[in-house]
């Protein structure tokens, strides 16, 4: 092929057409759209969900931790992988964040915060290491390693809970203190966003991990180090699971058994809720994040217009199925369109 | 899996190169030297120990309590295996569970339906729930993870937003009574075992007897090819799952009765243990390999293991690491083993061939060998 041949035709609207063209065919804008109208009707319904400074605060600090596992998640479906094992990570991490603060009553905020993150990191290495060296399914090794984290929590933790007279003050006020009336765990969680989000988009190691999902294989042969971006996805996942585990204890301050079941198919959900391809190689963190808020801000809204919370996990479920569909109604629209402009141009030949 | 080639050394990538991996070796080292026998041996060695170091583990009541305790994980793992074998996978069996003992328990307390009578709408329900995976991941094309996970909230949602926190408790003691009975009076087999047995050699002769079981292996392997050669994916894989539905509900059923009450969250987390039993018994994940010997062996050994420790005093968490890393051995152990098999190939080659040769194909080999291990 002669050089100046280029493989894709550059497009022919101009970019900014093509910039807000993008922008609202885009996946965030649409969930985008559909959380800011449940906010809406249910803010109509009851003004006290939005405008009350309570209100407000809840609106943003309780998808927080959320948030930040399903930015982890994200990074490792990505690769094609998934980690079940990010809800019991964040149990551990809870437990061992109380833990820290129970027997050195002095430590500082910071070092405990950065203990947490290595508690998870290596729980993730842990995983990543398994799926990337033994070449085995990340769907099982990371359900083989919930059961072991979960267990090694609760065996743990024995009969004990932590209980929020055993942390020091500073740190509970983490979970409710507000700058500029954004909570504080709000903006970790959007930071979190913004550094995840901009490598993925801009960095080298990003885009080589959309490569690794959209073809393992062929990442293999083009020479990738797939292996370390895989173990390094999973890594990020848990460490971002063991933040989660720290927020987790700066915003309820107490660490029961429970703390994190369930947790992973929600952050998988808010994933694909957002757009994720649950077989990798597409699919953004901001698009997992505003399905994280979707959810979580679901699941209180219905109570306020007068659905009894039981059936919340329904309308969850039910999103959920909804986002799935909804994409391979696009994708199949999308597909259409491109044969279509395909048969074109060759009958143009 | 050997992977031996009659193949001339020279051409690997040939495509007229003629694998006979099923014929390659004596038909006891085909029968015996299997994941599933290797999980069969594991249990048997586990029952052993157990019975000569456990203290009561060899009295009446620990097999009874044991069946009883995996008879829902037992009957839910044969679908799952034959889902799971198209390469395939329902995250929402434990939430049909839950949803058809809720339904047992209102259509019973609340509309005066009997216990029969409301457990058939049940399964109907069930197969309904079953046929609403099945449509989306087989009819639409969905990823059948991403739907399931979908629908295990939504199916448990249903059922918590049903019944709330409440829980129905009044049923009557004759069928309580039936899900506890014993097969025979002191007998270590509960009666569940035998709607189970009737299940498993239907599940058997349908997965290795029928023509609709190579069907499903052949999904499993390649799905565009057993299109080719004429297999009805969409159908078997609708079917598949409609009968995880339907089965899930009848262990609904057991499960509510054998505890006598019905909740919104009975079976919690149920899916994860169904499917860790299966892979552990020797399922590919991936599809296209496994067997119903394995699969019965893997969720009993569960239960062996569970019950053993739980006599020695062990709690449930430090038995979910056992069973956590048991699970992840199982899966690396094939991949060991494979590459195990790979180095004693290359040394038995190296003998032969020029060593630039060998040298040469090596990752063709490596290659082909990872692809069928998936």
């Amino acid at each position: 092929m002669s050089t100046d041949t280029l493989l894709v035709e550059p497009s022919a609207i101009s970019p900014t057409k093509r910039i807000v063209g993008e922008l609202l065919r885009s996946r965030e804008i649409a969930v985008g759209a559909v959380l800011v109208l449940v906010v809406a009707l249910t803010t109509i319904k009851n003004p006290n969900f939005l405008f009350t400074s309570n209100g407000w605060r809840d609106l943003l600090l309780t998808p927080s931790l959320l948030l930040i596992l399903a930015v982890g998640q994200t990074v490792v479906i990505i690769t094609r992988n998934v980690d079940l094992s990010v809800g019991s990570t964040l149990g551990l991490t809870a437990y061992f964040t109380g833990k820290l603060f129970v027997d050195h009553p002095n430590i500082p905020i910071l070092v405990v915060v950065l203990a947490g993150l290595l508690m998870g990191a290596v729980l993730g290495l842990v995983n990543g290491v398994l799926v990337a060296f033994f070449k085995v399914p990340a769907l099982v090794i990371t359900l083989g390693t919930l059961y072991i984290y979960r267990g090694i929590f609760l065996s743990w933790a024995g009969s004990d809970r932590i209980n929020a007279g055993d942390m020091p003050k500073d740190f509970l006020a983490l979970g409710t203190k507000q700058i500029l009336t954004i909570p504080v765990l709000t903006i970790v969680g959007l930071v979190v966003l913004a550094a995840v989000g901009y490598y993925l988009y801009t960095a080298r190691g990003g885009r080589e991990l959309y490569a690794i999902g959209s073809d393992p294989e062929a990442a293999v042969l083009y020479g990738l180090p797939v292996r370390r971006r895989v173990v390094g996805a999973f890594v990020l996942c848990g460490a971002l699971a063991g933040l989660a585990g720290v927020v987790y204890v700066a915003r309820y301050g107490t660490v029961s058994s429970g703390a994190g079941y369930g947790m992973e198919l929600q952050a998988v959900g808010a994933a694909v809720i957002g757009g994720v391809a649950i077989f990798g190689g597409s699919g953004t963190v901001w698009g997992a994040a505003i399905g994280a808020f979707l959810l979580v801000t679901i699941n209180r809204a219905l109570p306020v217009v007068g659905i009894s919370d039981f059936w919340q996990r329904a309308v969850v479920g039910a999103l959920i199925i909804a986002a799935v569909v909804l994409d391979r109604v696009l994708s199949a629209r999308q597909e259409r369109r491109l044969v279509a402009a395909r048969e074109e141009t060759r009958s143009n030949r | 899996m050997s992977t031996t080639t009659l193949d001339r050394p020279d051409r690997p990538g040939d495509s007229r190169v003629r694998t006979y991996p099923a014929y390659s070796t004596p038909l006891w080292r085909r029968v015996l030297l299997t994941r599933e026998f290797a999980v069969i041996a594991l249990l048997v060695a586990v029952i052993f120990y157990s019975n000569n170091n456990v203290p009561n583990f060899d009295g009446p009541l620990t097999f009874y309590y044991l069946f009883l305790d995996i008879a829902p994980i037992l009957l839910i793992a044969l679908p799952m295996t034959l889902v799971i074998i198209t390469g395939e996978i329902d995250l929402s069996v434990a939430s049909v569970v839950g949803l058809s003992s809720v339904l047992v328990g209102q259509l019973h307390a609340d509309h005066g339906l009997s216990i029969p009578v409301a457990g058939l709408i049940a399964i109907l329900v069930g197969a309904l729930c079953g046929a609403f995976n099945g449509f989306l991941v087989a009819y639409v094309g969905l990823p059948s993870l991403a739907v399931t996970i979908g629908t295990l909230a939504l199916y448990r949602g249903i059922a918590q937003g049903l019944l709330g926190t409440k829980a129905v408790t009044d049923f009557p003691d004759k069928w309580t009574d039936l899900a506890k009975e014993r097969i025979a009076e002191g007998s270590s087999y509960p009666m569940i075992l035998i709607p189970f047995l009737v299940l498993l050699v239907l599940f058997a002769w349908m997965l290795h007897f029928s023509s609709f079981g190579r069907g499903v292996y052949e999904i499993g392997l390649n799905d565009e090819a057993a299109h080719f050669s004429g297999v009805n994916v969409e159908r078997t894989k609708f079917l598949l799952f409609v009968m995880a539905g339907a089965v899930s509900a009848f262990a609904g059923i057991y499960f509510t009765l054998r505890f006598g009450s019905a909740r919104g969250d009975n079976a919690n987390g149920m899916e994860l243990q169904v499917i860790a039993a299966v892979l552990l018994g020797g399922v590919s994940i991936f599809g296209g390999r496994g067997a119903l010997h394995g699969v019965v062996a893997g969720v009993v050994l569960i239960g062996v293991i569970s019950s053993a420790m739980r006599l020695q005093g062990e709690t449930v968490n430090v038995i979910n690491i056992v069973i956590g890393t048991l699970l992840v051995l199982s899966v690396i152990s094939t991949s060991l083993l494979s590459a195990a098999q790979a180095l004693w190939a290359r040394r038995g080659r190296a003998g032969g061939p020029p060593s630039s040769e060998t040298g040469q194909h090596r990752p063709a080999v490596a290659a082909s060998e990872s692809t069928n291990e998936r």
